[in-house]
């Protein structure tokens, strides 16, 4: 088949699966599981008995047969006991649902009504909370273990904190760690304070919006592709040719040597640095810019009234007023930057000193083939991402109240 | 201390005219109120007074100097915000002292002015809070209190009440008085809709309409004496009632005959030989009204509906036509069953007001 038609067919199949996934879901809760009608406490009594079987005991046989097979076929260690917890759970669950459904004694049909509504929910979340805990949480502890293993021919062998140990024994290691470090503190600062000042400056101008937009659009390239655009910037030709790179054609324009940029030892740090700000100003911009016309106009003008200038203005009413915004935005741009892998890997590849953790794990991961130092580096970097998506997401919902 | 002088003051958005040919002298001292229908533009002269808006034509005078190009902090004025725009992220104290800080007071001056304030307004206890932290009517203290401190010369306060409830607007109201009662030099100015508070507030009471202002004076002559139909409605609740008919005897007293067959009226407003059988609308508040057992120069109409409230009873008569504003009288104390009666009302001659073009003949 073309791959083009395959693609459409995938299409097709997806959409049509979750559609289908909804309406038949939605349609058998509504029709049979608790139908919008009252039953009599025989009636209710039947429907309880037929409704252990099948919401019951049919699933809770085919998981524990499905845990059967699977664990007859294969050994039976410290995972299959984990498994047999998880399905444990899973039958338990199916229990109380039941219960939850049919209710006790006689039904009425406002209990049906709210019940199916109280269900309904989880039936929409259900295939997000099962896709996500299959590529994300699952992915974490299966990184937590492979980060305590080592490859041997023929499968693994646990070798406790001992990749830990190595991966802080080496010097590149802690390389990615200072720039990382580095890159903590000037991105989200300078992104914020560009995003602020462009922000506050293109606010009453009548081509600020065009302003906007053209700050805002390298949101829209791939890191990778805005890596290929600054290395042209960067980029170095021998002194007696043209400089086709335009910070070397300026450097030489007010009478300096032609310089490698992307070499030059820890400032190469700071040339990468530029890549992610000029991406993640527009970010900052677009939503900064959002809050500063949220403030109400009247405070403005009292401090208008009350003598203040522009700065006073800007510094003691404006951005006081939109700090909480300003704290979530400077830390979403901050779990940007612990990520960041691609300009790294597409402009210097780590070398001349510019190594960062995420390209540090793809390195030991898929270059030297040593997943248990790589795992144990992602390990680092969720850690150091925790803290701060933590407190991200405390900010983002104490901003919506 | 500091009067306002406003001359021909204009206002317009490029070439859509707001507000023209505004002259107004302002006495050091007076409360003035604003008052108009929404959209007449009295919170636009007001933050023009402020400097928050440009005058686009004319000339304002504060103090005996124009200000038309003086940034707002220097004109001597504050402002009370009709959402009384305090800064979120300032305690009460702060929100006070943010004004003198600016203007660089030294801390010990600033906390004197700040604590002498928030005792007069009985804030003392608030002045760690967040503005969140109040009450909307402490709220609209803090935002008097930003003002206080500053010693201006004038006060500007916008739609300052329109935010609260019933019960607390007439408290706050009567709080806003007693403010100005202790501080007898200071001029204020007061935009509202409502006429009640220009009506208790005022020294003056400024009626703007049609990009102008309609009509200037106490709250009592602007009650007794309207100069114009507009005002005339404007002022008191109901509104009074507007009779058409014609003049049928003019002299020192006039006399008209009401449209529709509802009888003659006599006003104490006199006329001139020349206006003999001109068209003209007599108004007659609801409640200078009574009933009487003349016939002939009287109103004379059926009662339609009838509203018993206990101290007053209001009377709604059968209008003469579809859509027309029903004729309210408003008779003290209580009267029962007059409902479908034809009765007769008249009034005293002195509160028979007659317009002649809109304008009522003892301004022509």
């Amino acid at each position: 088949m073309h791959p083009a038609l395959q693609g459409l067919v995938t299409i097709i199949i997806g959409v049509g699966g979750c559609v289908g996934y909804f309406f038949f879901s939605n349609f058998v809760l509504d029709r049979f599981l608790l139908p919008a009608r009252a039953y009599s406490a025989e009636e209710a009594a039947v429907r309880r008995r037929s409704g252990t079987i099948f919401v019951f005991a049919l699933p809770a046989l085919v998981i524990l047969a499905l845990y059967l097979l699977y664990f007859t076929r294969n050994d039976f260690g410290l995972a299959a006991v984990f498994w047999l917890l998880i399905v444990a759970a899973l039958i338990f669950g199916l229990w109380r649902l039941k219960d939850f459904m049919y209710g006790t004694g006689a039904v009425s049909a406002g209990h049906n009504i709210s019940h199916a509504n109280m269900i309904r929910p989880w039936l929409f979340l259900l295939p997000a909370i099962v896709a996500l805990g299959l590529y994300l949480t699952y992915p974490v502890f299966e990184t937590l273990r492979l980060s305590m293993m080592q490859r041997v021919a023929g499968g693994y062998e646990w070798v406790g904190f001992d990749n830990y140990t190595q991966m802080f024994g080496e010097a590149k290691f802690w390389e990615a760690m200072r720039n990382n470090m580095f890159w903590l503190i000037v991105v989200p600062a300078m992104s914020t304070v560009f995003g602020l000042i462009v922000a506050q400056l293109t606010d009453r101008i009548s081509w600020g919006n065009i302003a906007k937009m053209l700050i805002f659009m390298p949101m829209a390239i791939s890191f990778v592709g805005a890596s290929v655009i600054w290395k042209l910037v960067y980029d170095f030709r021998p002194a007696d040719q043209d400089q086709i790179g335009i910070l070397n054609a300026l450097w030489v324009g007010v009478g300096g040597e032609p310089q490698l940029w992307l070499t030059l030892p820890f400032w190469n740090n700071f040339f990468l640095m530029a890549v992610l700000i000029w991406i993640q100003t527009g970010f900052a911009m677009v939503i900064l810019s959002a809050a500063l016309r949220g403030i109400p106009e009247e405070t403005v003008e009292a401090a208008i009234v009350d003598g203040a200038g522009p700065f006073a203005i800007f510094f003691k009413i404006k951005v006081p007023q939109i700090m909480p915004t300003i704290v979530v935005v400077w830390t979403t741009i901050t779990l940007v930057v612990l990520k960041v892998f691609d300009i790294v890997y597409a402009m210097t590849n780590g070398q001349w000193g510019t190594q960062v953790l995420a390209n540090y794990m793809y390195d030991k991961l898929f270059r030297a083939n040593d997943w248990g130092v790589g795992s144990a580096s992602a390990m680092i970097i969720m850690l150091l991402v925790t803290p701060i998506l933590v407190w991200n997401v405390r900010n983002a919902r104490k901003e919506m109240k | 201390m500091a009067g306002l002088k406003l001359t021909n003051v204009a206002k317009s958005y490029g070439d859509v005219s707001v507000l023209k040919d505004i002259n107004l002298d302002i006495d050091a001292g007076e409360l003035i109120v604003f008052v108009g229908p929404s959209g007449c533009g009295k919170s636009t002269l007001l933050r023009m007074i402020a400097g928050l808006e440009k005058i686009t034509g004319g000339e304002l005078q504060i103090d005996g100097q124009v200000v038309n190009d003086v940034p707002p902090a220097q004109r001597g004025i504050a402002m009370v915000f009709q959402s009384y725009a305090l800064y979120p992220h300032m305690t009460v104290r702060d929100n006070m002292a943010f004004a003198l800080k600016l203007a660089k007071m030294s801390k010990a001056e600033i906390d004197t002015a700040v604590n002498k304030a928030a005792d007069i307004l009985q804030l003392t206890p608030y002045l760690d809070r967040l503005p969140k932290a109040l009450s909307g009517g402490q709220r609209q203290r803090v935002a008097i209190g930003r003002c206080i401190v500053r010693d201006p010369k004038v006060f500007l306060f916008d739609e300052p009440l329109s935010n609260l409830d019933a019960a607390l607007r007439v408290a706050t109201r009567l709080e806003i008085a007693q403010l100005k009662e202790s501080m007898p030099d200071r001029t204020m100015i007061y935009v509202t809709h409502d006429q009640v508070e220009a009506m208790t507030l005022a020294s003056r009471i400024v009626v703007l309409a049609n990009k102008g202002i309609s009509q200037v004076g106490t709250p009592l002559e602007l009650y007794e004496k309207p100069q114009n139909e507009f005002v005339a409605q404007f002022i008191g609740s109901p509104a009074m009632n507007l009779f058409p008919g014609e003049i049928v005897e003019t002299g020192e007293h006039t006399k008209v005959r009401l449209d529709g067959g509802h009888g003659i009226v006599q006003s104490a407003y006199p006329s001139k030989a020349g206006d003999m059988g001109a068209r003209v609308n007599v108004g007659i508040r609801p409640e200078d009204l009574q009933l009487t057992d003349e016939t002939v120069e009287s109103y004379s109409g059926k009662v339609d509906v009838q509203e018993n409230l206990g101290e007053v009873t209001l009377l709604f008569f059968v209008p003469d036509s579809e859509g027309m504003e029903p004729v309210i009288a408003k008779l003290p104390g209580i009267h029962r069953g007059l409902k479908g009666q034809t009765l007769n009302l008249a009034a005293a001659p002195e509160k028979v007001h007659v317009f002649l073009d809109g304008i009522s003949l003892l301004y022509r």
